[in-house]
């Protein structure tokens, strides 16, 4: 059992990389040295260590430390109340605090401990051994089942394949329930029973456990005739705890990293905490309420010292002091006095404020979940909270930041058309993959291609069969995506994790080349001829993000070596030595401009000798354990070169239903939509006009590379915030906040290339670092911003770059592939689409909705609830606190300054624990200002709460000054009424303790809250509490409790409720204090009403009435299809009614006149920044061309 | 079908709850109510603030200052430290009937029982009668826990060693005669200090129970020797120790000292002379205190407190006022949008 990890190795001088002998088999003497390590043994959840570590994370928590310090103070030295009035309220806190969070880790890692727990089986001297999953060691053998859950990160070595494969699903890890397949180590893949395994003898060198789930780096050395062979191996190899085995009868694998360093339980902790802008706001405040309580404290110790320089005052002959009391220094009493002011008055900080916001935050974050709005039948989801602590975020966005793949469309990707050398094939009738009856199968424009252009075709055909890394999944299963093709009996489905593919490879189906399979290595297609073509598959050159193509290389059954390489067309294009290269880029922009997906088609065919050059090239790079990806993108770079264009391929991706009533939403909303996507310009820009982003009479400024190709950067970024500045500098400057669409909108177009040179740091000779800042300014004010060509990196600079501009704007992510990931860990609020791209989006984001048009709902409803819900109860905390504790500090001026408790110590203890938090949390939970309706209908009304309008320092320092207020009406109205005065009427005096009961029952009454909202639960809960307060005070006065050594409430309660003018001062002193909040109100509501308050009146005369609303739907409905190219098609059909089955009768698909007119128009105000105009000219040259075949008249619009 | 089960058992629960559409009431703060609800409270507050103004009016209070500053007064003598057993003789004359019950209460001013550490000053268990308590006191008495022999003092503390030690006698003159006056010391403390909080020890003689303790320094009997002529009033229920140990919420306090209930003087002091007798024993000079006496009766509304009703009155008028001004701002700028 011993376990090594190298420290020096070799060549490659990196020492983050441990070594790991198999079955803890020490290699043949070797030249290296090892020392021992204990990795951690493979248990991630442990209960007790759950409680100190809770506590130290609690208490790192500014609050609860200040409030342990109190406690302690309140221990050591004598003070004016007891340690429990503050010892109870903290533990009440730090209890639930971890309840919740216990709750929260207990739901994280259930499934870890079942993990911790299950059998495992390990190889152990040729026998299998079953051992608890806990008790694994790196370097263990481990025996996997089919659909057994791996329980650590092990390495494959052999398989109850032949091919040394095994299927994987990552449906706990990522949510993609698609089949992965993995790969043994080649040289292990035939030891596959557990003596052949046993006696493999190797070791692994791989770099340290890393969280990037997709990555993994790593050599394992082979010792078998003592003649150490290396082999490469990377994420292929790697097969990762929490995942699921598939579809395999049995593996062998080693384990690799164990327990907390396994790639799942590393995600666990990587993921950084997100504050919102409410919860800064509530420190800023704490820190005022902090300078407030140390300058009360301070203010009452130097008063003290002064009155009591009389000696009278300070030691009357009624109240000596103890001998060791006279003793003491008079610093050490004064700091005494100082800390004992600060226990007094220490209530101001709300204690239970941060519970009761955990508390609303997280029961809150429920409303989302349950909403049956944003439950998606299709999918069968619901929206899923991640974090709960930004609800009010939702509230507060300014920039959102949008995906368009996936997000803005559905991602369900249909075969259109392919063009091969500028000719066009359409394969039509086809929807949803289902092939229409009926409809002919393929539609050849042109009809005789010569036999040159034969053999291209063909070959293009066959690329887009073999180039791509669709599985074929032979059975019908529930999850995963479902795509039948019918092939004899049994139904087969394509799965890919890009629907793109799976979408082209269709489409070849139906254009009369099916892919059946990958076996024994070799692809089978088959061909029109219904003949099985084999191409053995010698590499496959994956997909990246950042090269954005990907190929294969694969040998016919002539033995002839073709490259094939597919990918967008900036990165083929450039790479092309040979093709109709203009026809099909004609295609290309035409398709783009129509708002279609393009790929292009190239090959290279490869001699021999040029392709073992590229083995060895590739093998170099695989087997590289440092910079591996580096080296791989080198070798990538250099062997897609000199290819010679095919065609290209134009797929369509429907814009996702109500994605453009969810834009103009949030456009009214005063939010910034930006559009980042890495598609091409032209497709972007048209799912830009489609989704409503930019409107018929949004002026288009571009930023993108054509234009920087003709001027200098610098000089183009100056022209356009020149005529931004020109247009604004005419207008006032607020008439920006009113709604959009009157004035002209301006919309900024910008590539990735050209955003890198705008981002680039400041050169030394230029003034390029201004660059950042013009272009701020630019967006600033363009109202729709389209980012294209964009790198997922990029997508997080563009709003790591808005979120520190001056403003400091809120930003929201949304987005549903994993490219997606990074902007939304930056953004502010992150938000997950449940796509077909995987659950990577969902599993790193904040909120996940299952469909954009969610999004509408969850911002300007739930947002604008949760922020309206919790600015209010933040608010109402340090209210109520001042209420609170202003009275105690008054009344030191009436005691000699002597710390003299106001409130009995229950009430001290209760007040902030049960009397006043119940109702506000319960009004923090489900306040309605407004109706759900209205706010859905007016999105207007966000505007109202923007900037954290409720949490500004005016409106914070009304509350406070109301607080103040109410103590002091308070205070000295009991104080007026005290004054040698009797209260009953049997002559008897009240004392001390009745004069803090009344100031206090004033109090709780004085919750006169808010609430615009009153629901049987919110006077339940309000008038629950008070009762309580009654009860309580009853119960607390009215028996003589045995634990308590001082009975001084006893019967307080009951004499002061048993007088008349103590109930008249009561009603009275509630009046007095609520006076002038209720004249505020009413005074700001009839002279400067906000839209809400408009609303509110609008709505107040009639109530409710559902008709009214329903018909109004209408006419926003009718209002919103006016001008929508591609969403008219989609716009819920309102003749035929089913909208999905229907799609493609006839030909409805794109060529609307109407539409390019606008177009043409809306350009033609601004020739300027018109590049689309030669392009359009070229697409409609083509269009009639194009779309001669297609099945039916132009009937749409 | 199973992809179906699995949405119904992923939907969310349609009810009123879950979808934040419960019923309910949304009251707002628009001039329609505010306004009229502003005139009505104002009223209604001026008819209780006019009601309570006039009964409190209907009320007399005599008070007179006896500290003995100025050199006339009768008991200057008296404010000399050092005279003990000082008595004085403070004369004064009702014009008409001072009407009954009247209420006989003692008044100092800046004295301040309210001190956090002379609140603290007593111990619970000895007052409710804990034979341990009274051989060792709480140390929340110090430094009246012990006397200097280290004898226990009981009962311990601050509070009961100040206790107010004055004593009254009032007399009526009648042609130059002195007809003393009744006073009622029963009732003059809570009825639950005296019957549940405050508990002598079960000893029968009270006296035994004392043994081996001795009296507060200050006092000059012991604490089973409160009324001599009451043996039920004594010990820790004697009615003046606790009044006394109810302490004053502010510094200038007063407490009940007696009632005038009996006989002739059930309706009331009658107009005439009145001679008061005071044994001027608690010394207030030192921390610059008064002393007084005060002649009160009451009505149902309690004592004489003009405050109340000026506080209704200011409030009713000002909830008036505002509506006024709120009617004046709802005319200027009426809602625009309101159509």
């Amino acid at each position: 059992m011993q376990v090594c990890v190298s420290v020096c190795v070799g060549e490659e001088n990196w020492v983050d990389s441990r070594t790991i002998y198999i079955g803890h088999k020490e290699p043949p003497p070797g030249t290296e040295a090892f020392i021992q390590q204990r990795f951690p043994d493979n248990r991630i959840y442990t209960f007790w260590n759950f409680v100190p570590k809770n506590m130290f994370e609690q208490f790192r928590r500014v609050a609860n430390f200040y409030f342990l310090i109190i406690f302690l103070v309140q221990l050591i030295i004598d003070t004016p109340t007891s340690p429990i009035t503050s010892g109870l309220p903290l533990f009440f806190v730090i209890t639930v605090t971890s309840i919740k969070q216990g709750y929260e880790d207990w739901l994280r890692h259930k499934a870890d401990n079942s993990v911790n727990h299950c059998p495992v089986h390990v190889v152990q001297h040729g026998k299998v051994v079953r051992k608890q999953s806990r008790k694994l060691r790196v370097g263990d053998v481990v025996f996997m089942k089919e659909n057994e859950t791996f329980p650590c990160d092990l390495i494959l070595l052999s398989t109850s394949r032949d091919d040394g494969t095994c299927f994987v699903t990552t449906a706990s890890l990522d949510g993609e329930s698609s089949h992965k397949t993995h790969y043994a180590v080649q040289d292990t893949k035939a030891y596959n029973t557990e003596e052949e395994v046993d006696s493999i003898q190797a070791t692994i060198e791989c770099e340290q456990p890393q969280p990037d789930l997709y990555k993994f780096v790593g050599r394992i050395n082979i010792y078998m005739d003592n003649e150490p062979v290396a082999r490469p191996l990377g994420a292929e190899n790697l097969l990762l705890r929490g995942a699921t085995l598939k579809n395999t009868e049995y593996i062998y694998a080693v384990a690799i990293y164990t327990g907390m360093e396994t790639k799942m339980a590393l995600n666990y902790q990587s993921k950084t905490q997100k504050r919102s802008a409410v919860e800064k706001s509530m420190n800023a405040y704490l820190v005022v309420y902090l300078c407030i309580l140390i300058s009360k404290a301070l203010i009452n110790t130097l008063l003290k010292y002064v009155w009591q320089a009389d000696s009278n005052r300070d030691e009357p002959w009624y109240n000596n002091r103890t001998d060791t009391e006279k003793q003491r220094h008079i610093v050490i009493r004064a700091f005494t006095d100082f800390l004992a002011f600060m226990v007094l008055f220490n209530y101001i900080i709300p204690v239970s404020m941060y519970v009761t916001v955990e508390m609303q935050k997280f029961l809150g974050s429920y409303f989302i979940m349950w909403d049956d709005d944003m439950f998606d039948e299709e999918l069968g989801e619901r929206a899923v909270v991640n974090t709960s602590d930004l609800n009010e975020e939702l509230g507060q966005v300014e920039y959102v930041f949008t995906d368009k793949t996936g997000t803005l469309t559905e991602n369900n990707m249909e075969f259109i058309e392919c063009c091969v050398d500028g000719h066009i094939y359409v394969a039509d009738a086809i929807c949803n993959g289902q092939v229409m009856p009926g409809a002919t199968s393929m539609d050849m424009i042109d009809s005789s291609p010569g036999p040159g252009a034969r053999e291209h075709e063909e070959l293009f055909f066959r690329a887009l069969c073999l180039c791509h890394t669709v599985q074929v999944k032979e059975e019908e299963t529930v999850d995963g995506i479902k795509h039948g093709i019918h092939q004899g009996k049994s139904t087969s489905f394509y799965i890919s994790s890009s629907p793109d593919e799976v979408a082209l490879v269709e489409g070849m189906k139906r254009l009369g080349f099916t892919y059946l399979r990958l076996r024994d290595g070799h692809m089978e297609i088959l061909n029109r001829e219904d003949e099985i073509e084999r191409f053995e598959l010698l590499e496959v050159l994956t997909f990246d993000s950042v090269r954005r193509r990907m190929s294969v290389i694969v040998r016919s059954s002539t033995g002839e070596l073709y490259l094939f390489c597919k990918g967008a067309d900036s990165s083929i294009f450039p790479r092309v030595i040979s093709g109709k290269v203009d026809e099909v880029r004609a295609r290309v922009e035409h398709n783009a401009v129509e708002g279609l997906r393009t790929l292009c088609v190239a090959y290279r065919p490869l001699s021999p000798e040029q392709y073992t050059e590229v083995c060895h090239m590739l093998n170099g790079a695989k087997l590289a354990l440092h910079d591996r990806d580096k080296r791989l993108a080198e070798a990538y770079d250099a062997i897609e070169k000199d290819l010679i264009l095919l065609g290209a391929t134009a797929v369509e991706d429907r814009l996702q239903e109500k994605a453009a009533d969810t834009i103009e939403s949030l456009h009214k909303a005063g939010m910034k939509v930006w559009v980042l996507t890495g598609d091409k310009m032209e497709t972007a820009a048209a799912t830009c006009y489609a989704s409503k982003l930019f409107h018929r009479n949004t002026q288009i400024l571009e930023l993108t590379t054509k234009r920087t190709e003709e001027q200098s950067l610098h000089d183009v970024l100056f022209d356009l915030s020149r005529t931004v500045l020109r247009q604004h500098g005419g207008m006032a400057r607020d008439s920006f906040s009113g709604l959009s669409g009157d004035c002209t909108d301006f919309g900024l177009i910008i590539d990735g290339a050209t955003l890198s040179a705008v981002m680039r740091p400041a050169q030394e000779d230029s003034n390029s670092g201004n660059y950042k800042d013009i272009f701020l300014e630019i967006c600033r004010n363009c109202s729709a911003v389209l980012c294209c060509r964009m790198a997922p990196l990029q997508k997080a600079q563009i709003v790591k770059l808005i979120k520190a501009s001056e403003e400091h704007p809120i930003t929201l992510a949304i987005g549903d592939g994993a490219n997606d990931v990074s902007m939304i860990l930056e953004a502010h609020v992150g938000i997950g689409i449940m796509g077909k791209e995987g659950r990577q989006a969902v599993r790193n984001s904040d909120y996940a909705i299952p469909k954009f048009k969610h999004l509408k709902k969850m911002l300007l409803v739930h947002g604008h609830y949760y922020y309206i819900r919790i600015s209010e109860l933040v608010q109402y905390f340090f209210y109520k606190n001042v209420c609170f504790i202003f009275p105690q500090f008054l009344y030191q001026f009436f005691c000699g300054f002597s710390q003299q408790p106001l409130f009995d110590t229950a009430y001290l203890t209760l007040y902030n624990i049960s009397f006043t938090s119940l109702p506000i949390l319960l009004y923090s939970l489900i306040e309605q200002h407004i109706n759900v309706d209205i706010l859905k209908k007016d999105p207007s009304l966000y505007r109202d709460i923007a900037k954290n309008s409720l949490l500004r320092w005016p409106i914070f320092i009304y509350w406070t000054l109301l607080g103040v207020y109410d103590a002091i009406v308070m205070f000295f109205g009991a104080y007026f009424l005290f004054d040698n005065t009797t209260f009953t009427s049997n002559g008897q005096m009240f004392g001390n303790w009745t004069f803090g009961t009344l100031v206090f029952t004033v109090l709780v009454f004085t919750l006169a809250l808010d609430t615009h909202y009153w629901t049987w639960i919110n006077h339940f809960v309000i008038w629950g509490s008070l009762v309580f307060f009654v009860v309580f005070s009853l119960l607390w006065g009215g028996i003589i409790w045995p634990f308590l050594n001082y009975q001084r409430m006893y019967y307080v309660f009951m004499q002061m409720l048993s007088s008349g003018p103590a109930w008249l001062s009561i009603i009275l002193l509630i009046t007095a204090s609520l006076l002038p909040d209720v004249l505020k109100k009413v005074i700001c509501r009839a002279l400067w009403p906000t839209t809400t308050e408009c609303i509110q009146q609008m709505y107040a005369g009639f109530g409710y009435v559902p008709t009214l609303f329903d018909s109004a739907d209408k006419l926003y409905e009718g209002h919103l299809s006016e001008f929508t190219p591609l969403a008219s098609l989609h716009a819920p059909s309102k003749a035929g009614g089913h909208r999905r089955g229907s799609c493609n009768q006839g030909n409805p698909r794109r060529s609307e006149p109407f539409r390019k007119k606008t177009m043409f128009t809306r350009w033609q105000k601004q020739p300027d920044y018109n590049t689309f105009t030669p392009l359009l000219r070229f697409a409609d040259g083509h269009s009639k061309h194009a779309y001669n075949g297609g099945a039916g008249p132009e009937t749409s619009v | 079908m199973v992809k179906e089960e699995k949405e119904i058992a992923n939907r969310p629960d349609n009810t009123a709850f879950t979808q934040q559409r419960l019923p309910a009431w949304q009251p707002m703060l628009s001039a329609g109510i505010v306004i009229p609800g502003f005139v009505l409270i104002g009223l209604a507050f001026i008819g209780i603030g006019v009601a309570l103004f006039v009964t409190s009016r209907s009320i007399t209070v005599l008070e007179i200052d006896y500290t003995g500053v100025e050199k006339d007064s009768p008991c200057y003598k008296c404010s000399d430290a050092d005279v003990k057993n000082c008595v004085c003789n403070l004369v004064f004359s009702i014009d008409s009937l001072f009407e009954g019950p009247v209420f006989f209460y003692y008044g100092l001013s800046n004295y301040f029982q309210n001190y956090r550490k002379y609140a603290a000053s007593k111990d619970d268990d000895q007052l409710s009668g804990d034979l341990d308590a009274f051989t060792a006191p709480s140390d929340s008495c110090s430094p009246y826990d012990y006397n200097s022999n280290d004898k226990p003092i009981v009962p311990c503390g601050a509070i009961a060693n100040s206790m107010f030690n004055d004593t009254f006698k009032l007399y009526r003159v009648v042609n130059g005669a002195k007809k003393l006056v009744p006073l009622d010391g029963k009732g003059i403390a809570w009825w639950t200090d005296y019957n549940v909080k405050y508990r002598n020890p079960s000893v029968t003689p009270l006296k035994n129970a004392f043994n081996n303790t001795v009296k507060p320094i200050f006092w000059p009997k012991p604490a089973y020797q409160l009324d001599a002529s009451d043996p039920a009033n004594n010990g820790f229920i004697n009615q003046d120790f606790l009044v006394w140990m109810r302490r004053a919420a502010l510094p200038d306090f007063r407490k009940l000292y007696r009632r005038i209930t009996e006989g002739d003087y059930a309706k009331g002091l009658p107009a005439g002379n009145y001679s008061l007798t005071i044994a001027y024993n608690y010394p207030v000079l030192s921390f610059d205190g008064t002393k007084k006496v005060v002649f009160s009766n009451v009505s149902w509304m309690g004592g004489k407190n003009e405050f109340l009703g000026i506080a209704y009155l200011v409030v009713g008028s000002l909830c008036v006022l505002m509506s006024i001004v709120m009617l004046i701002v709802y005319a200027k700028f009426k809602f625009p949008e309101e159509d």
